[in-house]
């Protein structure tokens, strides 16, 4: 009992100070990626699945396609993509992920139907649907004691018929199509929609393949989508309470800092 | 080339002598030949060897004399469309349609939809079905179990719902992204797969890293080994409702994470390990930050792992649970912790020595009861062993440029690319066309080789057992579905 109490001590409380502290991360951390329109000192032509649209054309950045490597931060000819050490990104809709430059439309709370319903109590059932593993391993570190899902009232539950929303994950499998319909049609009404990772939204890493589709949103009604490759528990976390409205005010906003990119020499010996 | 009749000796000679398959796959030749290709490992002596022979729609099975070829089997059945005659449970492994068959040939030898399941009959047997959607965030997979009363009798299991075609894409997609579906093969083992993944493609470029740039990458994999056998050991806690350990662990498996984020910008290590090295350096003050923090955790970690191996009823509920016997482990080539914990000291680092690992060692750990136990107290020991090794590289890492140049790929050439990941052995079998392109990218995740453990460690277990006998071999689903 006595090493108990001892280690316990040691231990001490961890819970991260979030949301009413500020979140902190490591100088090389890759969050919300910005275009610097015109700031590229050299023109490549790089092909970039983050920055769309053709030469002459409106460019924009999609979100829902990045999947958050030092290569993506590269001059393309719209201009600058580099990364911000900002977590937060996480998006109602889908074309909230869609910036000229990376301002996103951050996630709106529910409606008041909704709020009244989820909003100290939302009980979550994950499906995951051909995805690395990656996501669900941040999944389960939400509900380590430094995240700590749970004190928000959100919780992950066995059975869609006791859940109020769905967490998908991957990039929809076609063998797992069945099963996410199946779990989804289970799930009673009015239900809510989280596509988690970049494989939820687009295919992520995937897409192309003939294994597996271009992202939940095709066929199911999203009502959060949370970028990344894998997102970082923050990230989710900050996209869950805005939803539920459960975000402090925020104060005076503060440019995040830019991420720390490797040296161009490394950059720059590419590919065989 | 061999004529299949020498090849097949050649394999289960090979195997009844003492090697272990690394890799048995089909990679298409011309519009109806297949060419078959036996990757062999001699552990003792650090060598490997490769066969190969062509076959057209058919050929003797190997399975039935040497079972390690089993998984191999079905899938080549299933990508290839090729029948291994003889083979004593031909189902599909993924269940997709072929996509690595002879461009002139069109059949199907495993229908992806169709799938029977093993029925054991009787008035008391009952049969469980668990999965694809699990009670918890756990990958998909489907669990068929045989019980009698509370007794499994049989378990069967069916995976492929992860199925992304990783093969496929590798052999199609430019080189750049390319290296982030093999970041994406298995989420846990990015330094893992990446690392094996660039060290295929060094070797066929003639690129040599720097000893600096192996330094780190040996680093991070022993970083990756840490996070993922803390972070078990934390769910094996929860699994015996051994509460204080469990989010102990759970919380230091995070500071493993972070420890990877701080060097690569990424809590799983996407970014770092690249051809030709690595692409963010370890600057000297980073060097001792890492050390500093590196030193708390191992004193935060050796209380809690002393709570879990002191307490008494904690060591009732794992010992005697899930046992793979010493001689199932080199019948079907188990690798990893899942053969360490049997008596059986497999280690790529060891065994195969590169990068790092042939300047600085790290002592083999092994266990001999085979059980939940024995695997829980290996890894545990690996963590140990890990953190010290990480430790001694941050002080005494050499000087160097983190990458060099990875030029062009030699055409016409077979790469054999291995390394240890957390959970064993992960391969990559890469084949060069005469432009020096890739033709075929075999991969193998350590859990292709296990998975058949999980089967034959329940039988005569208590159903009730099963989550935390799953938990102590924690395989991966994406990484055997690919
Ligand atoms: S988004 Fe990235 S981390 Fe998440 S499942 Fe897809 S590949 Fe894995």
């Amino acid at each position: 009992m006595f090493e108990f109490l001892r280690t316990r001590l040691q231990q001490g409380k961890r819970t991260s100070p979030f949301p009413h502290g500020s979140a902190e991360f490591p100088a090389r951390f890759r969050g919300l990626p910005v275009l610097d329109v015109g700031h590229c000192a050299e023109q490549q032509e790089i092909p970039s699945a983050v920055v769309t649209g053709a030469r002459g054309e409106r460019r924009a950045i999609d979100l829902g396609a990045c999947l958050f490597s030092p290569e993506e931060a590269v001059c393309t000819p719209a201009g600058e993509l580099s990364y911000t050490r900002d977590h937060r990104m996480a998006t109602s809709s889908r074309e909230g992920l869609v910036s000229a430059s990376g301002e996103v439309a951050l996630a709106q709370a529910l409606n008041a139907r909704m709020l009244s319903m989820f909003g100290r109590s939302l009980r979550l059932r994950s499906v995951v649907a051909g995805s690395c593993g990656g996501c669900e391993a941040e999944l389960v570190a939400l509900g380590n004691v430094v995240f700590d899902l749970a004190r928000f009232g959100v919780q992950f539950v066995a059975s869609p018929r006791h859940a109020d929303g769905l967490v998908v994950t991957g990039a929809v499998s076609r063998n797992m199509r069945v099963a996410l319909g199946k779990t989804y049609d289970a799930m009673p009404a009015p239900r809510i929609v989280i596509a988690v990772g970049a494989c939820a939204i687009t295919g992520g890493p995937f897409r192309g393949s003939e294994a597996v589709g271009d992202g939940l949103s095709v066929e199911w009604p999203v009502d959060l989508y949370v970028p990344g490759c894998p997102p970082h528990p923050l990230t989710m976390l900050d996209g869950l309470l805005r939803l539920l409205n459960r975000l402090p005010p925020e104060r005076q906003p503060v440019a995040p800092a830019p991420s720390e990119l490797p040296g161009p020499e490394a950059l720059a010996q590419g590919y065989p | 080339m061999e004529s299949i009749e020498a090849y097949r000796e050649t394999v289960v000679n090979a195997v009844a002598g003492g090697q272990r398959l690394v890799a048995l796959f089909g990679t298409p030749e011309d519009a109806d030949r297949t060419r078959l290709l036996a990757i062999l490992a001699n552990d003792e002596r650090g060598e490997l060897g490769a066969t190969s022979t062509f076959v057209r729609d058919r050929y003797p099975s190997l399975t039935p004399e040497c079972p390690a070829a089993h998984s191999f089997e079905r899938e080549i059945a299933e990508q290839c469309a090729i029948l291994p005659e003889g083979h004593p449970w031909m189902k599909p492994l993924r269940r997709h349609l072929p996509d690595h068959r002879a461009s002139g040939r069109c059949e199907v030898v495993l229908d992806p939809d169709v799938y029977e399941f093993f029925r054991v009959e009787g008035e008391e047997v009952h049969e469980v079905a668990v999965g694809p959607v699990h009670a918890s965030v756990i990958e998909p997979g489907h669990f068929r179990f045989q019980v009698h009363g509370e007794q499994v009798l049989f378990l069967e299991i069916m995976l492929g719902y992860q199925h992304r075609g990783v093969e496929h894409l590798l052999e199609t997609v430019n080189p750049a992204r390319a290296m982030l579906v093999a970041e994406s093969i298995a989420g846990d083992t990015v330094i893992g797969h990446a690392g094996a993944h660039c060290g295929a493609i060094e070797a066929l470029a003639r690129s040599r890293k720097t000893p600096h740039a192996q330094g780190i990458r040996g680093i991070a994999l022993e970083l990756e080994r840490m996070a993922n056998h803390v972070g078990d050991l934390g769910a094996l806690s929860g699994d015996v409702a051994f509460q204080p350990a469990a989010a102990f662990f759970g919380r230091m498996r995070g500071e493993c994470l972070n420890l990877l984020m701080t060097l690569s910008g990424n809590r799983y290590g996407r970014g770092l390990v690249r051809p030709g090295g690595v692409l963010f350096d370890l600057p000297l003050t980073m060097r001792s930050e890492m050390r500093g923090r590196l030193e708390r955790l191992r004193d935060e970690l050796e209380p809690v792992a002393a709570l879990l191996f002191d307490n008494a009823s904690v060591q009732a509920r794992l010992e005697g649970v899930g046992t793979v016997s010493r001689a199932q482990c080199v019948e079907f080539g188990f690798v990893g912790p899942v053969a360490r914990a049997c008596e059986v000291a497999r280690d790529v680092r060891q065994d195969h020595p590169y990068g790092i690992f042939r300047f600085a060692h790290i002592p083999v750990t092994t266990a001999w009861a085979g059980d939940v136990h024995a695997r829980t107290l290996v890894r545990w020991h690996e963590v140990r062993r890990s953190l010290a090794f990480a430790l001694e590289q941050l002080a005494a890492l050499p000087a160097g440029a983190p990458r060099v140049s990875c030029g062009a790929l030699r055409p016409n050439e077979l790469v054999v690319s291995m390394e240890e990941g957390w959970r064993g052995e992960v391969a990559h079998v890469v084949i060069t066309d005469d432009r020096g392109e890739i033709r075929r990218h075999k991969v193998i995740d350590p859990s292709f080789h296990n998975w058949s453990a999980v089967s034959l460690a329940l039988p005569g277990n208590q159903i009730s057992d099963f989550p935390l006998c799953n938990k102590s071999f924690n395989l991966s689903y994406a990484g055997h579905d690919l």
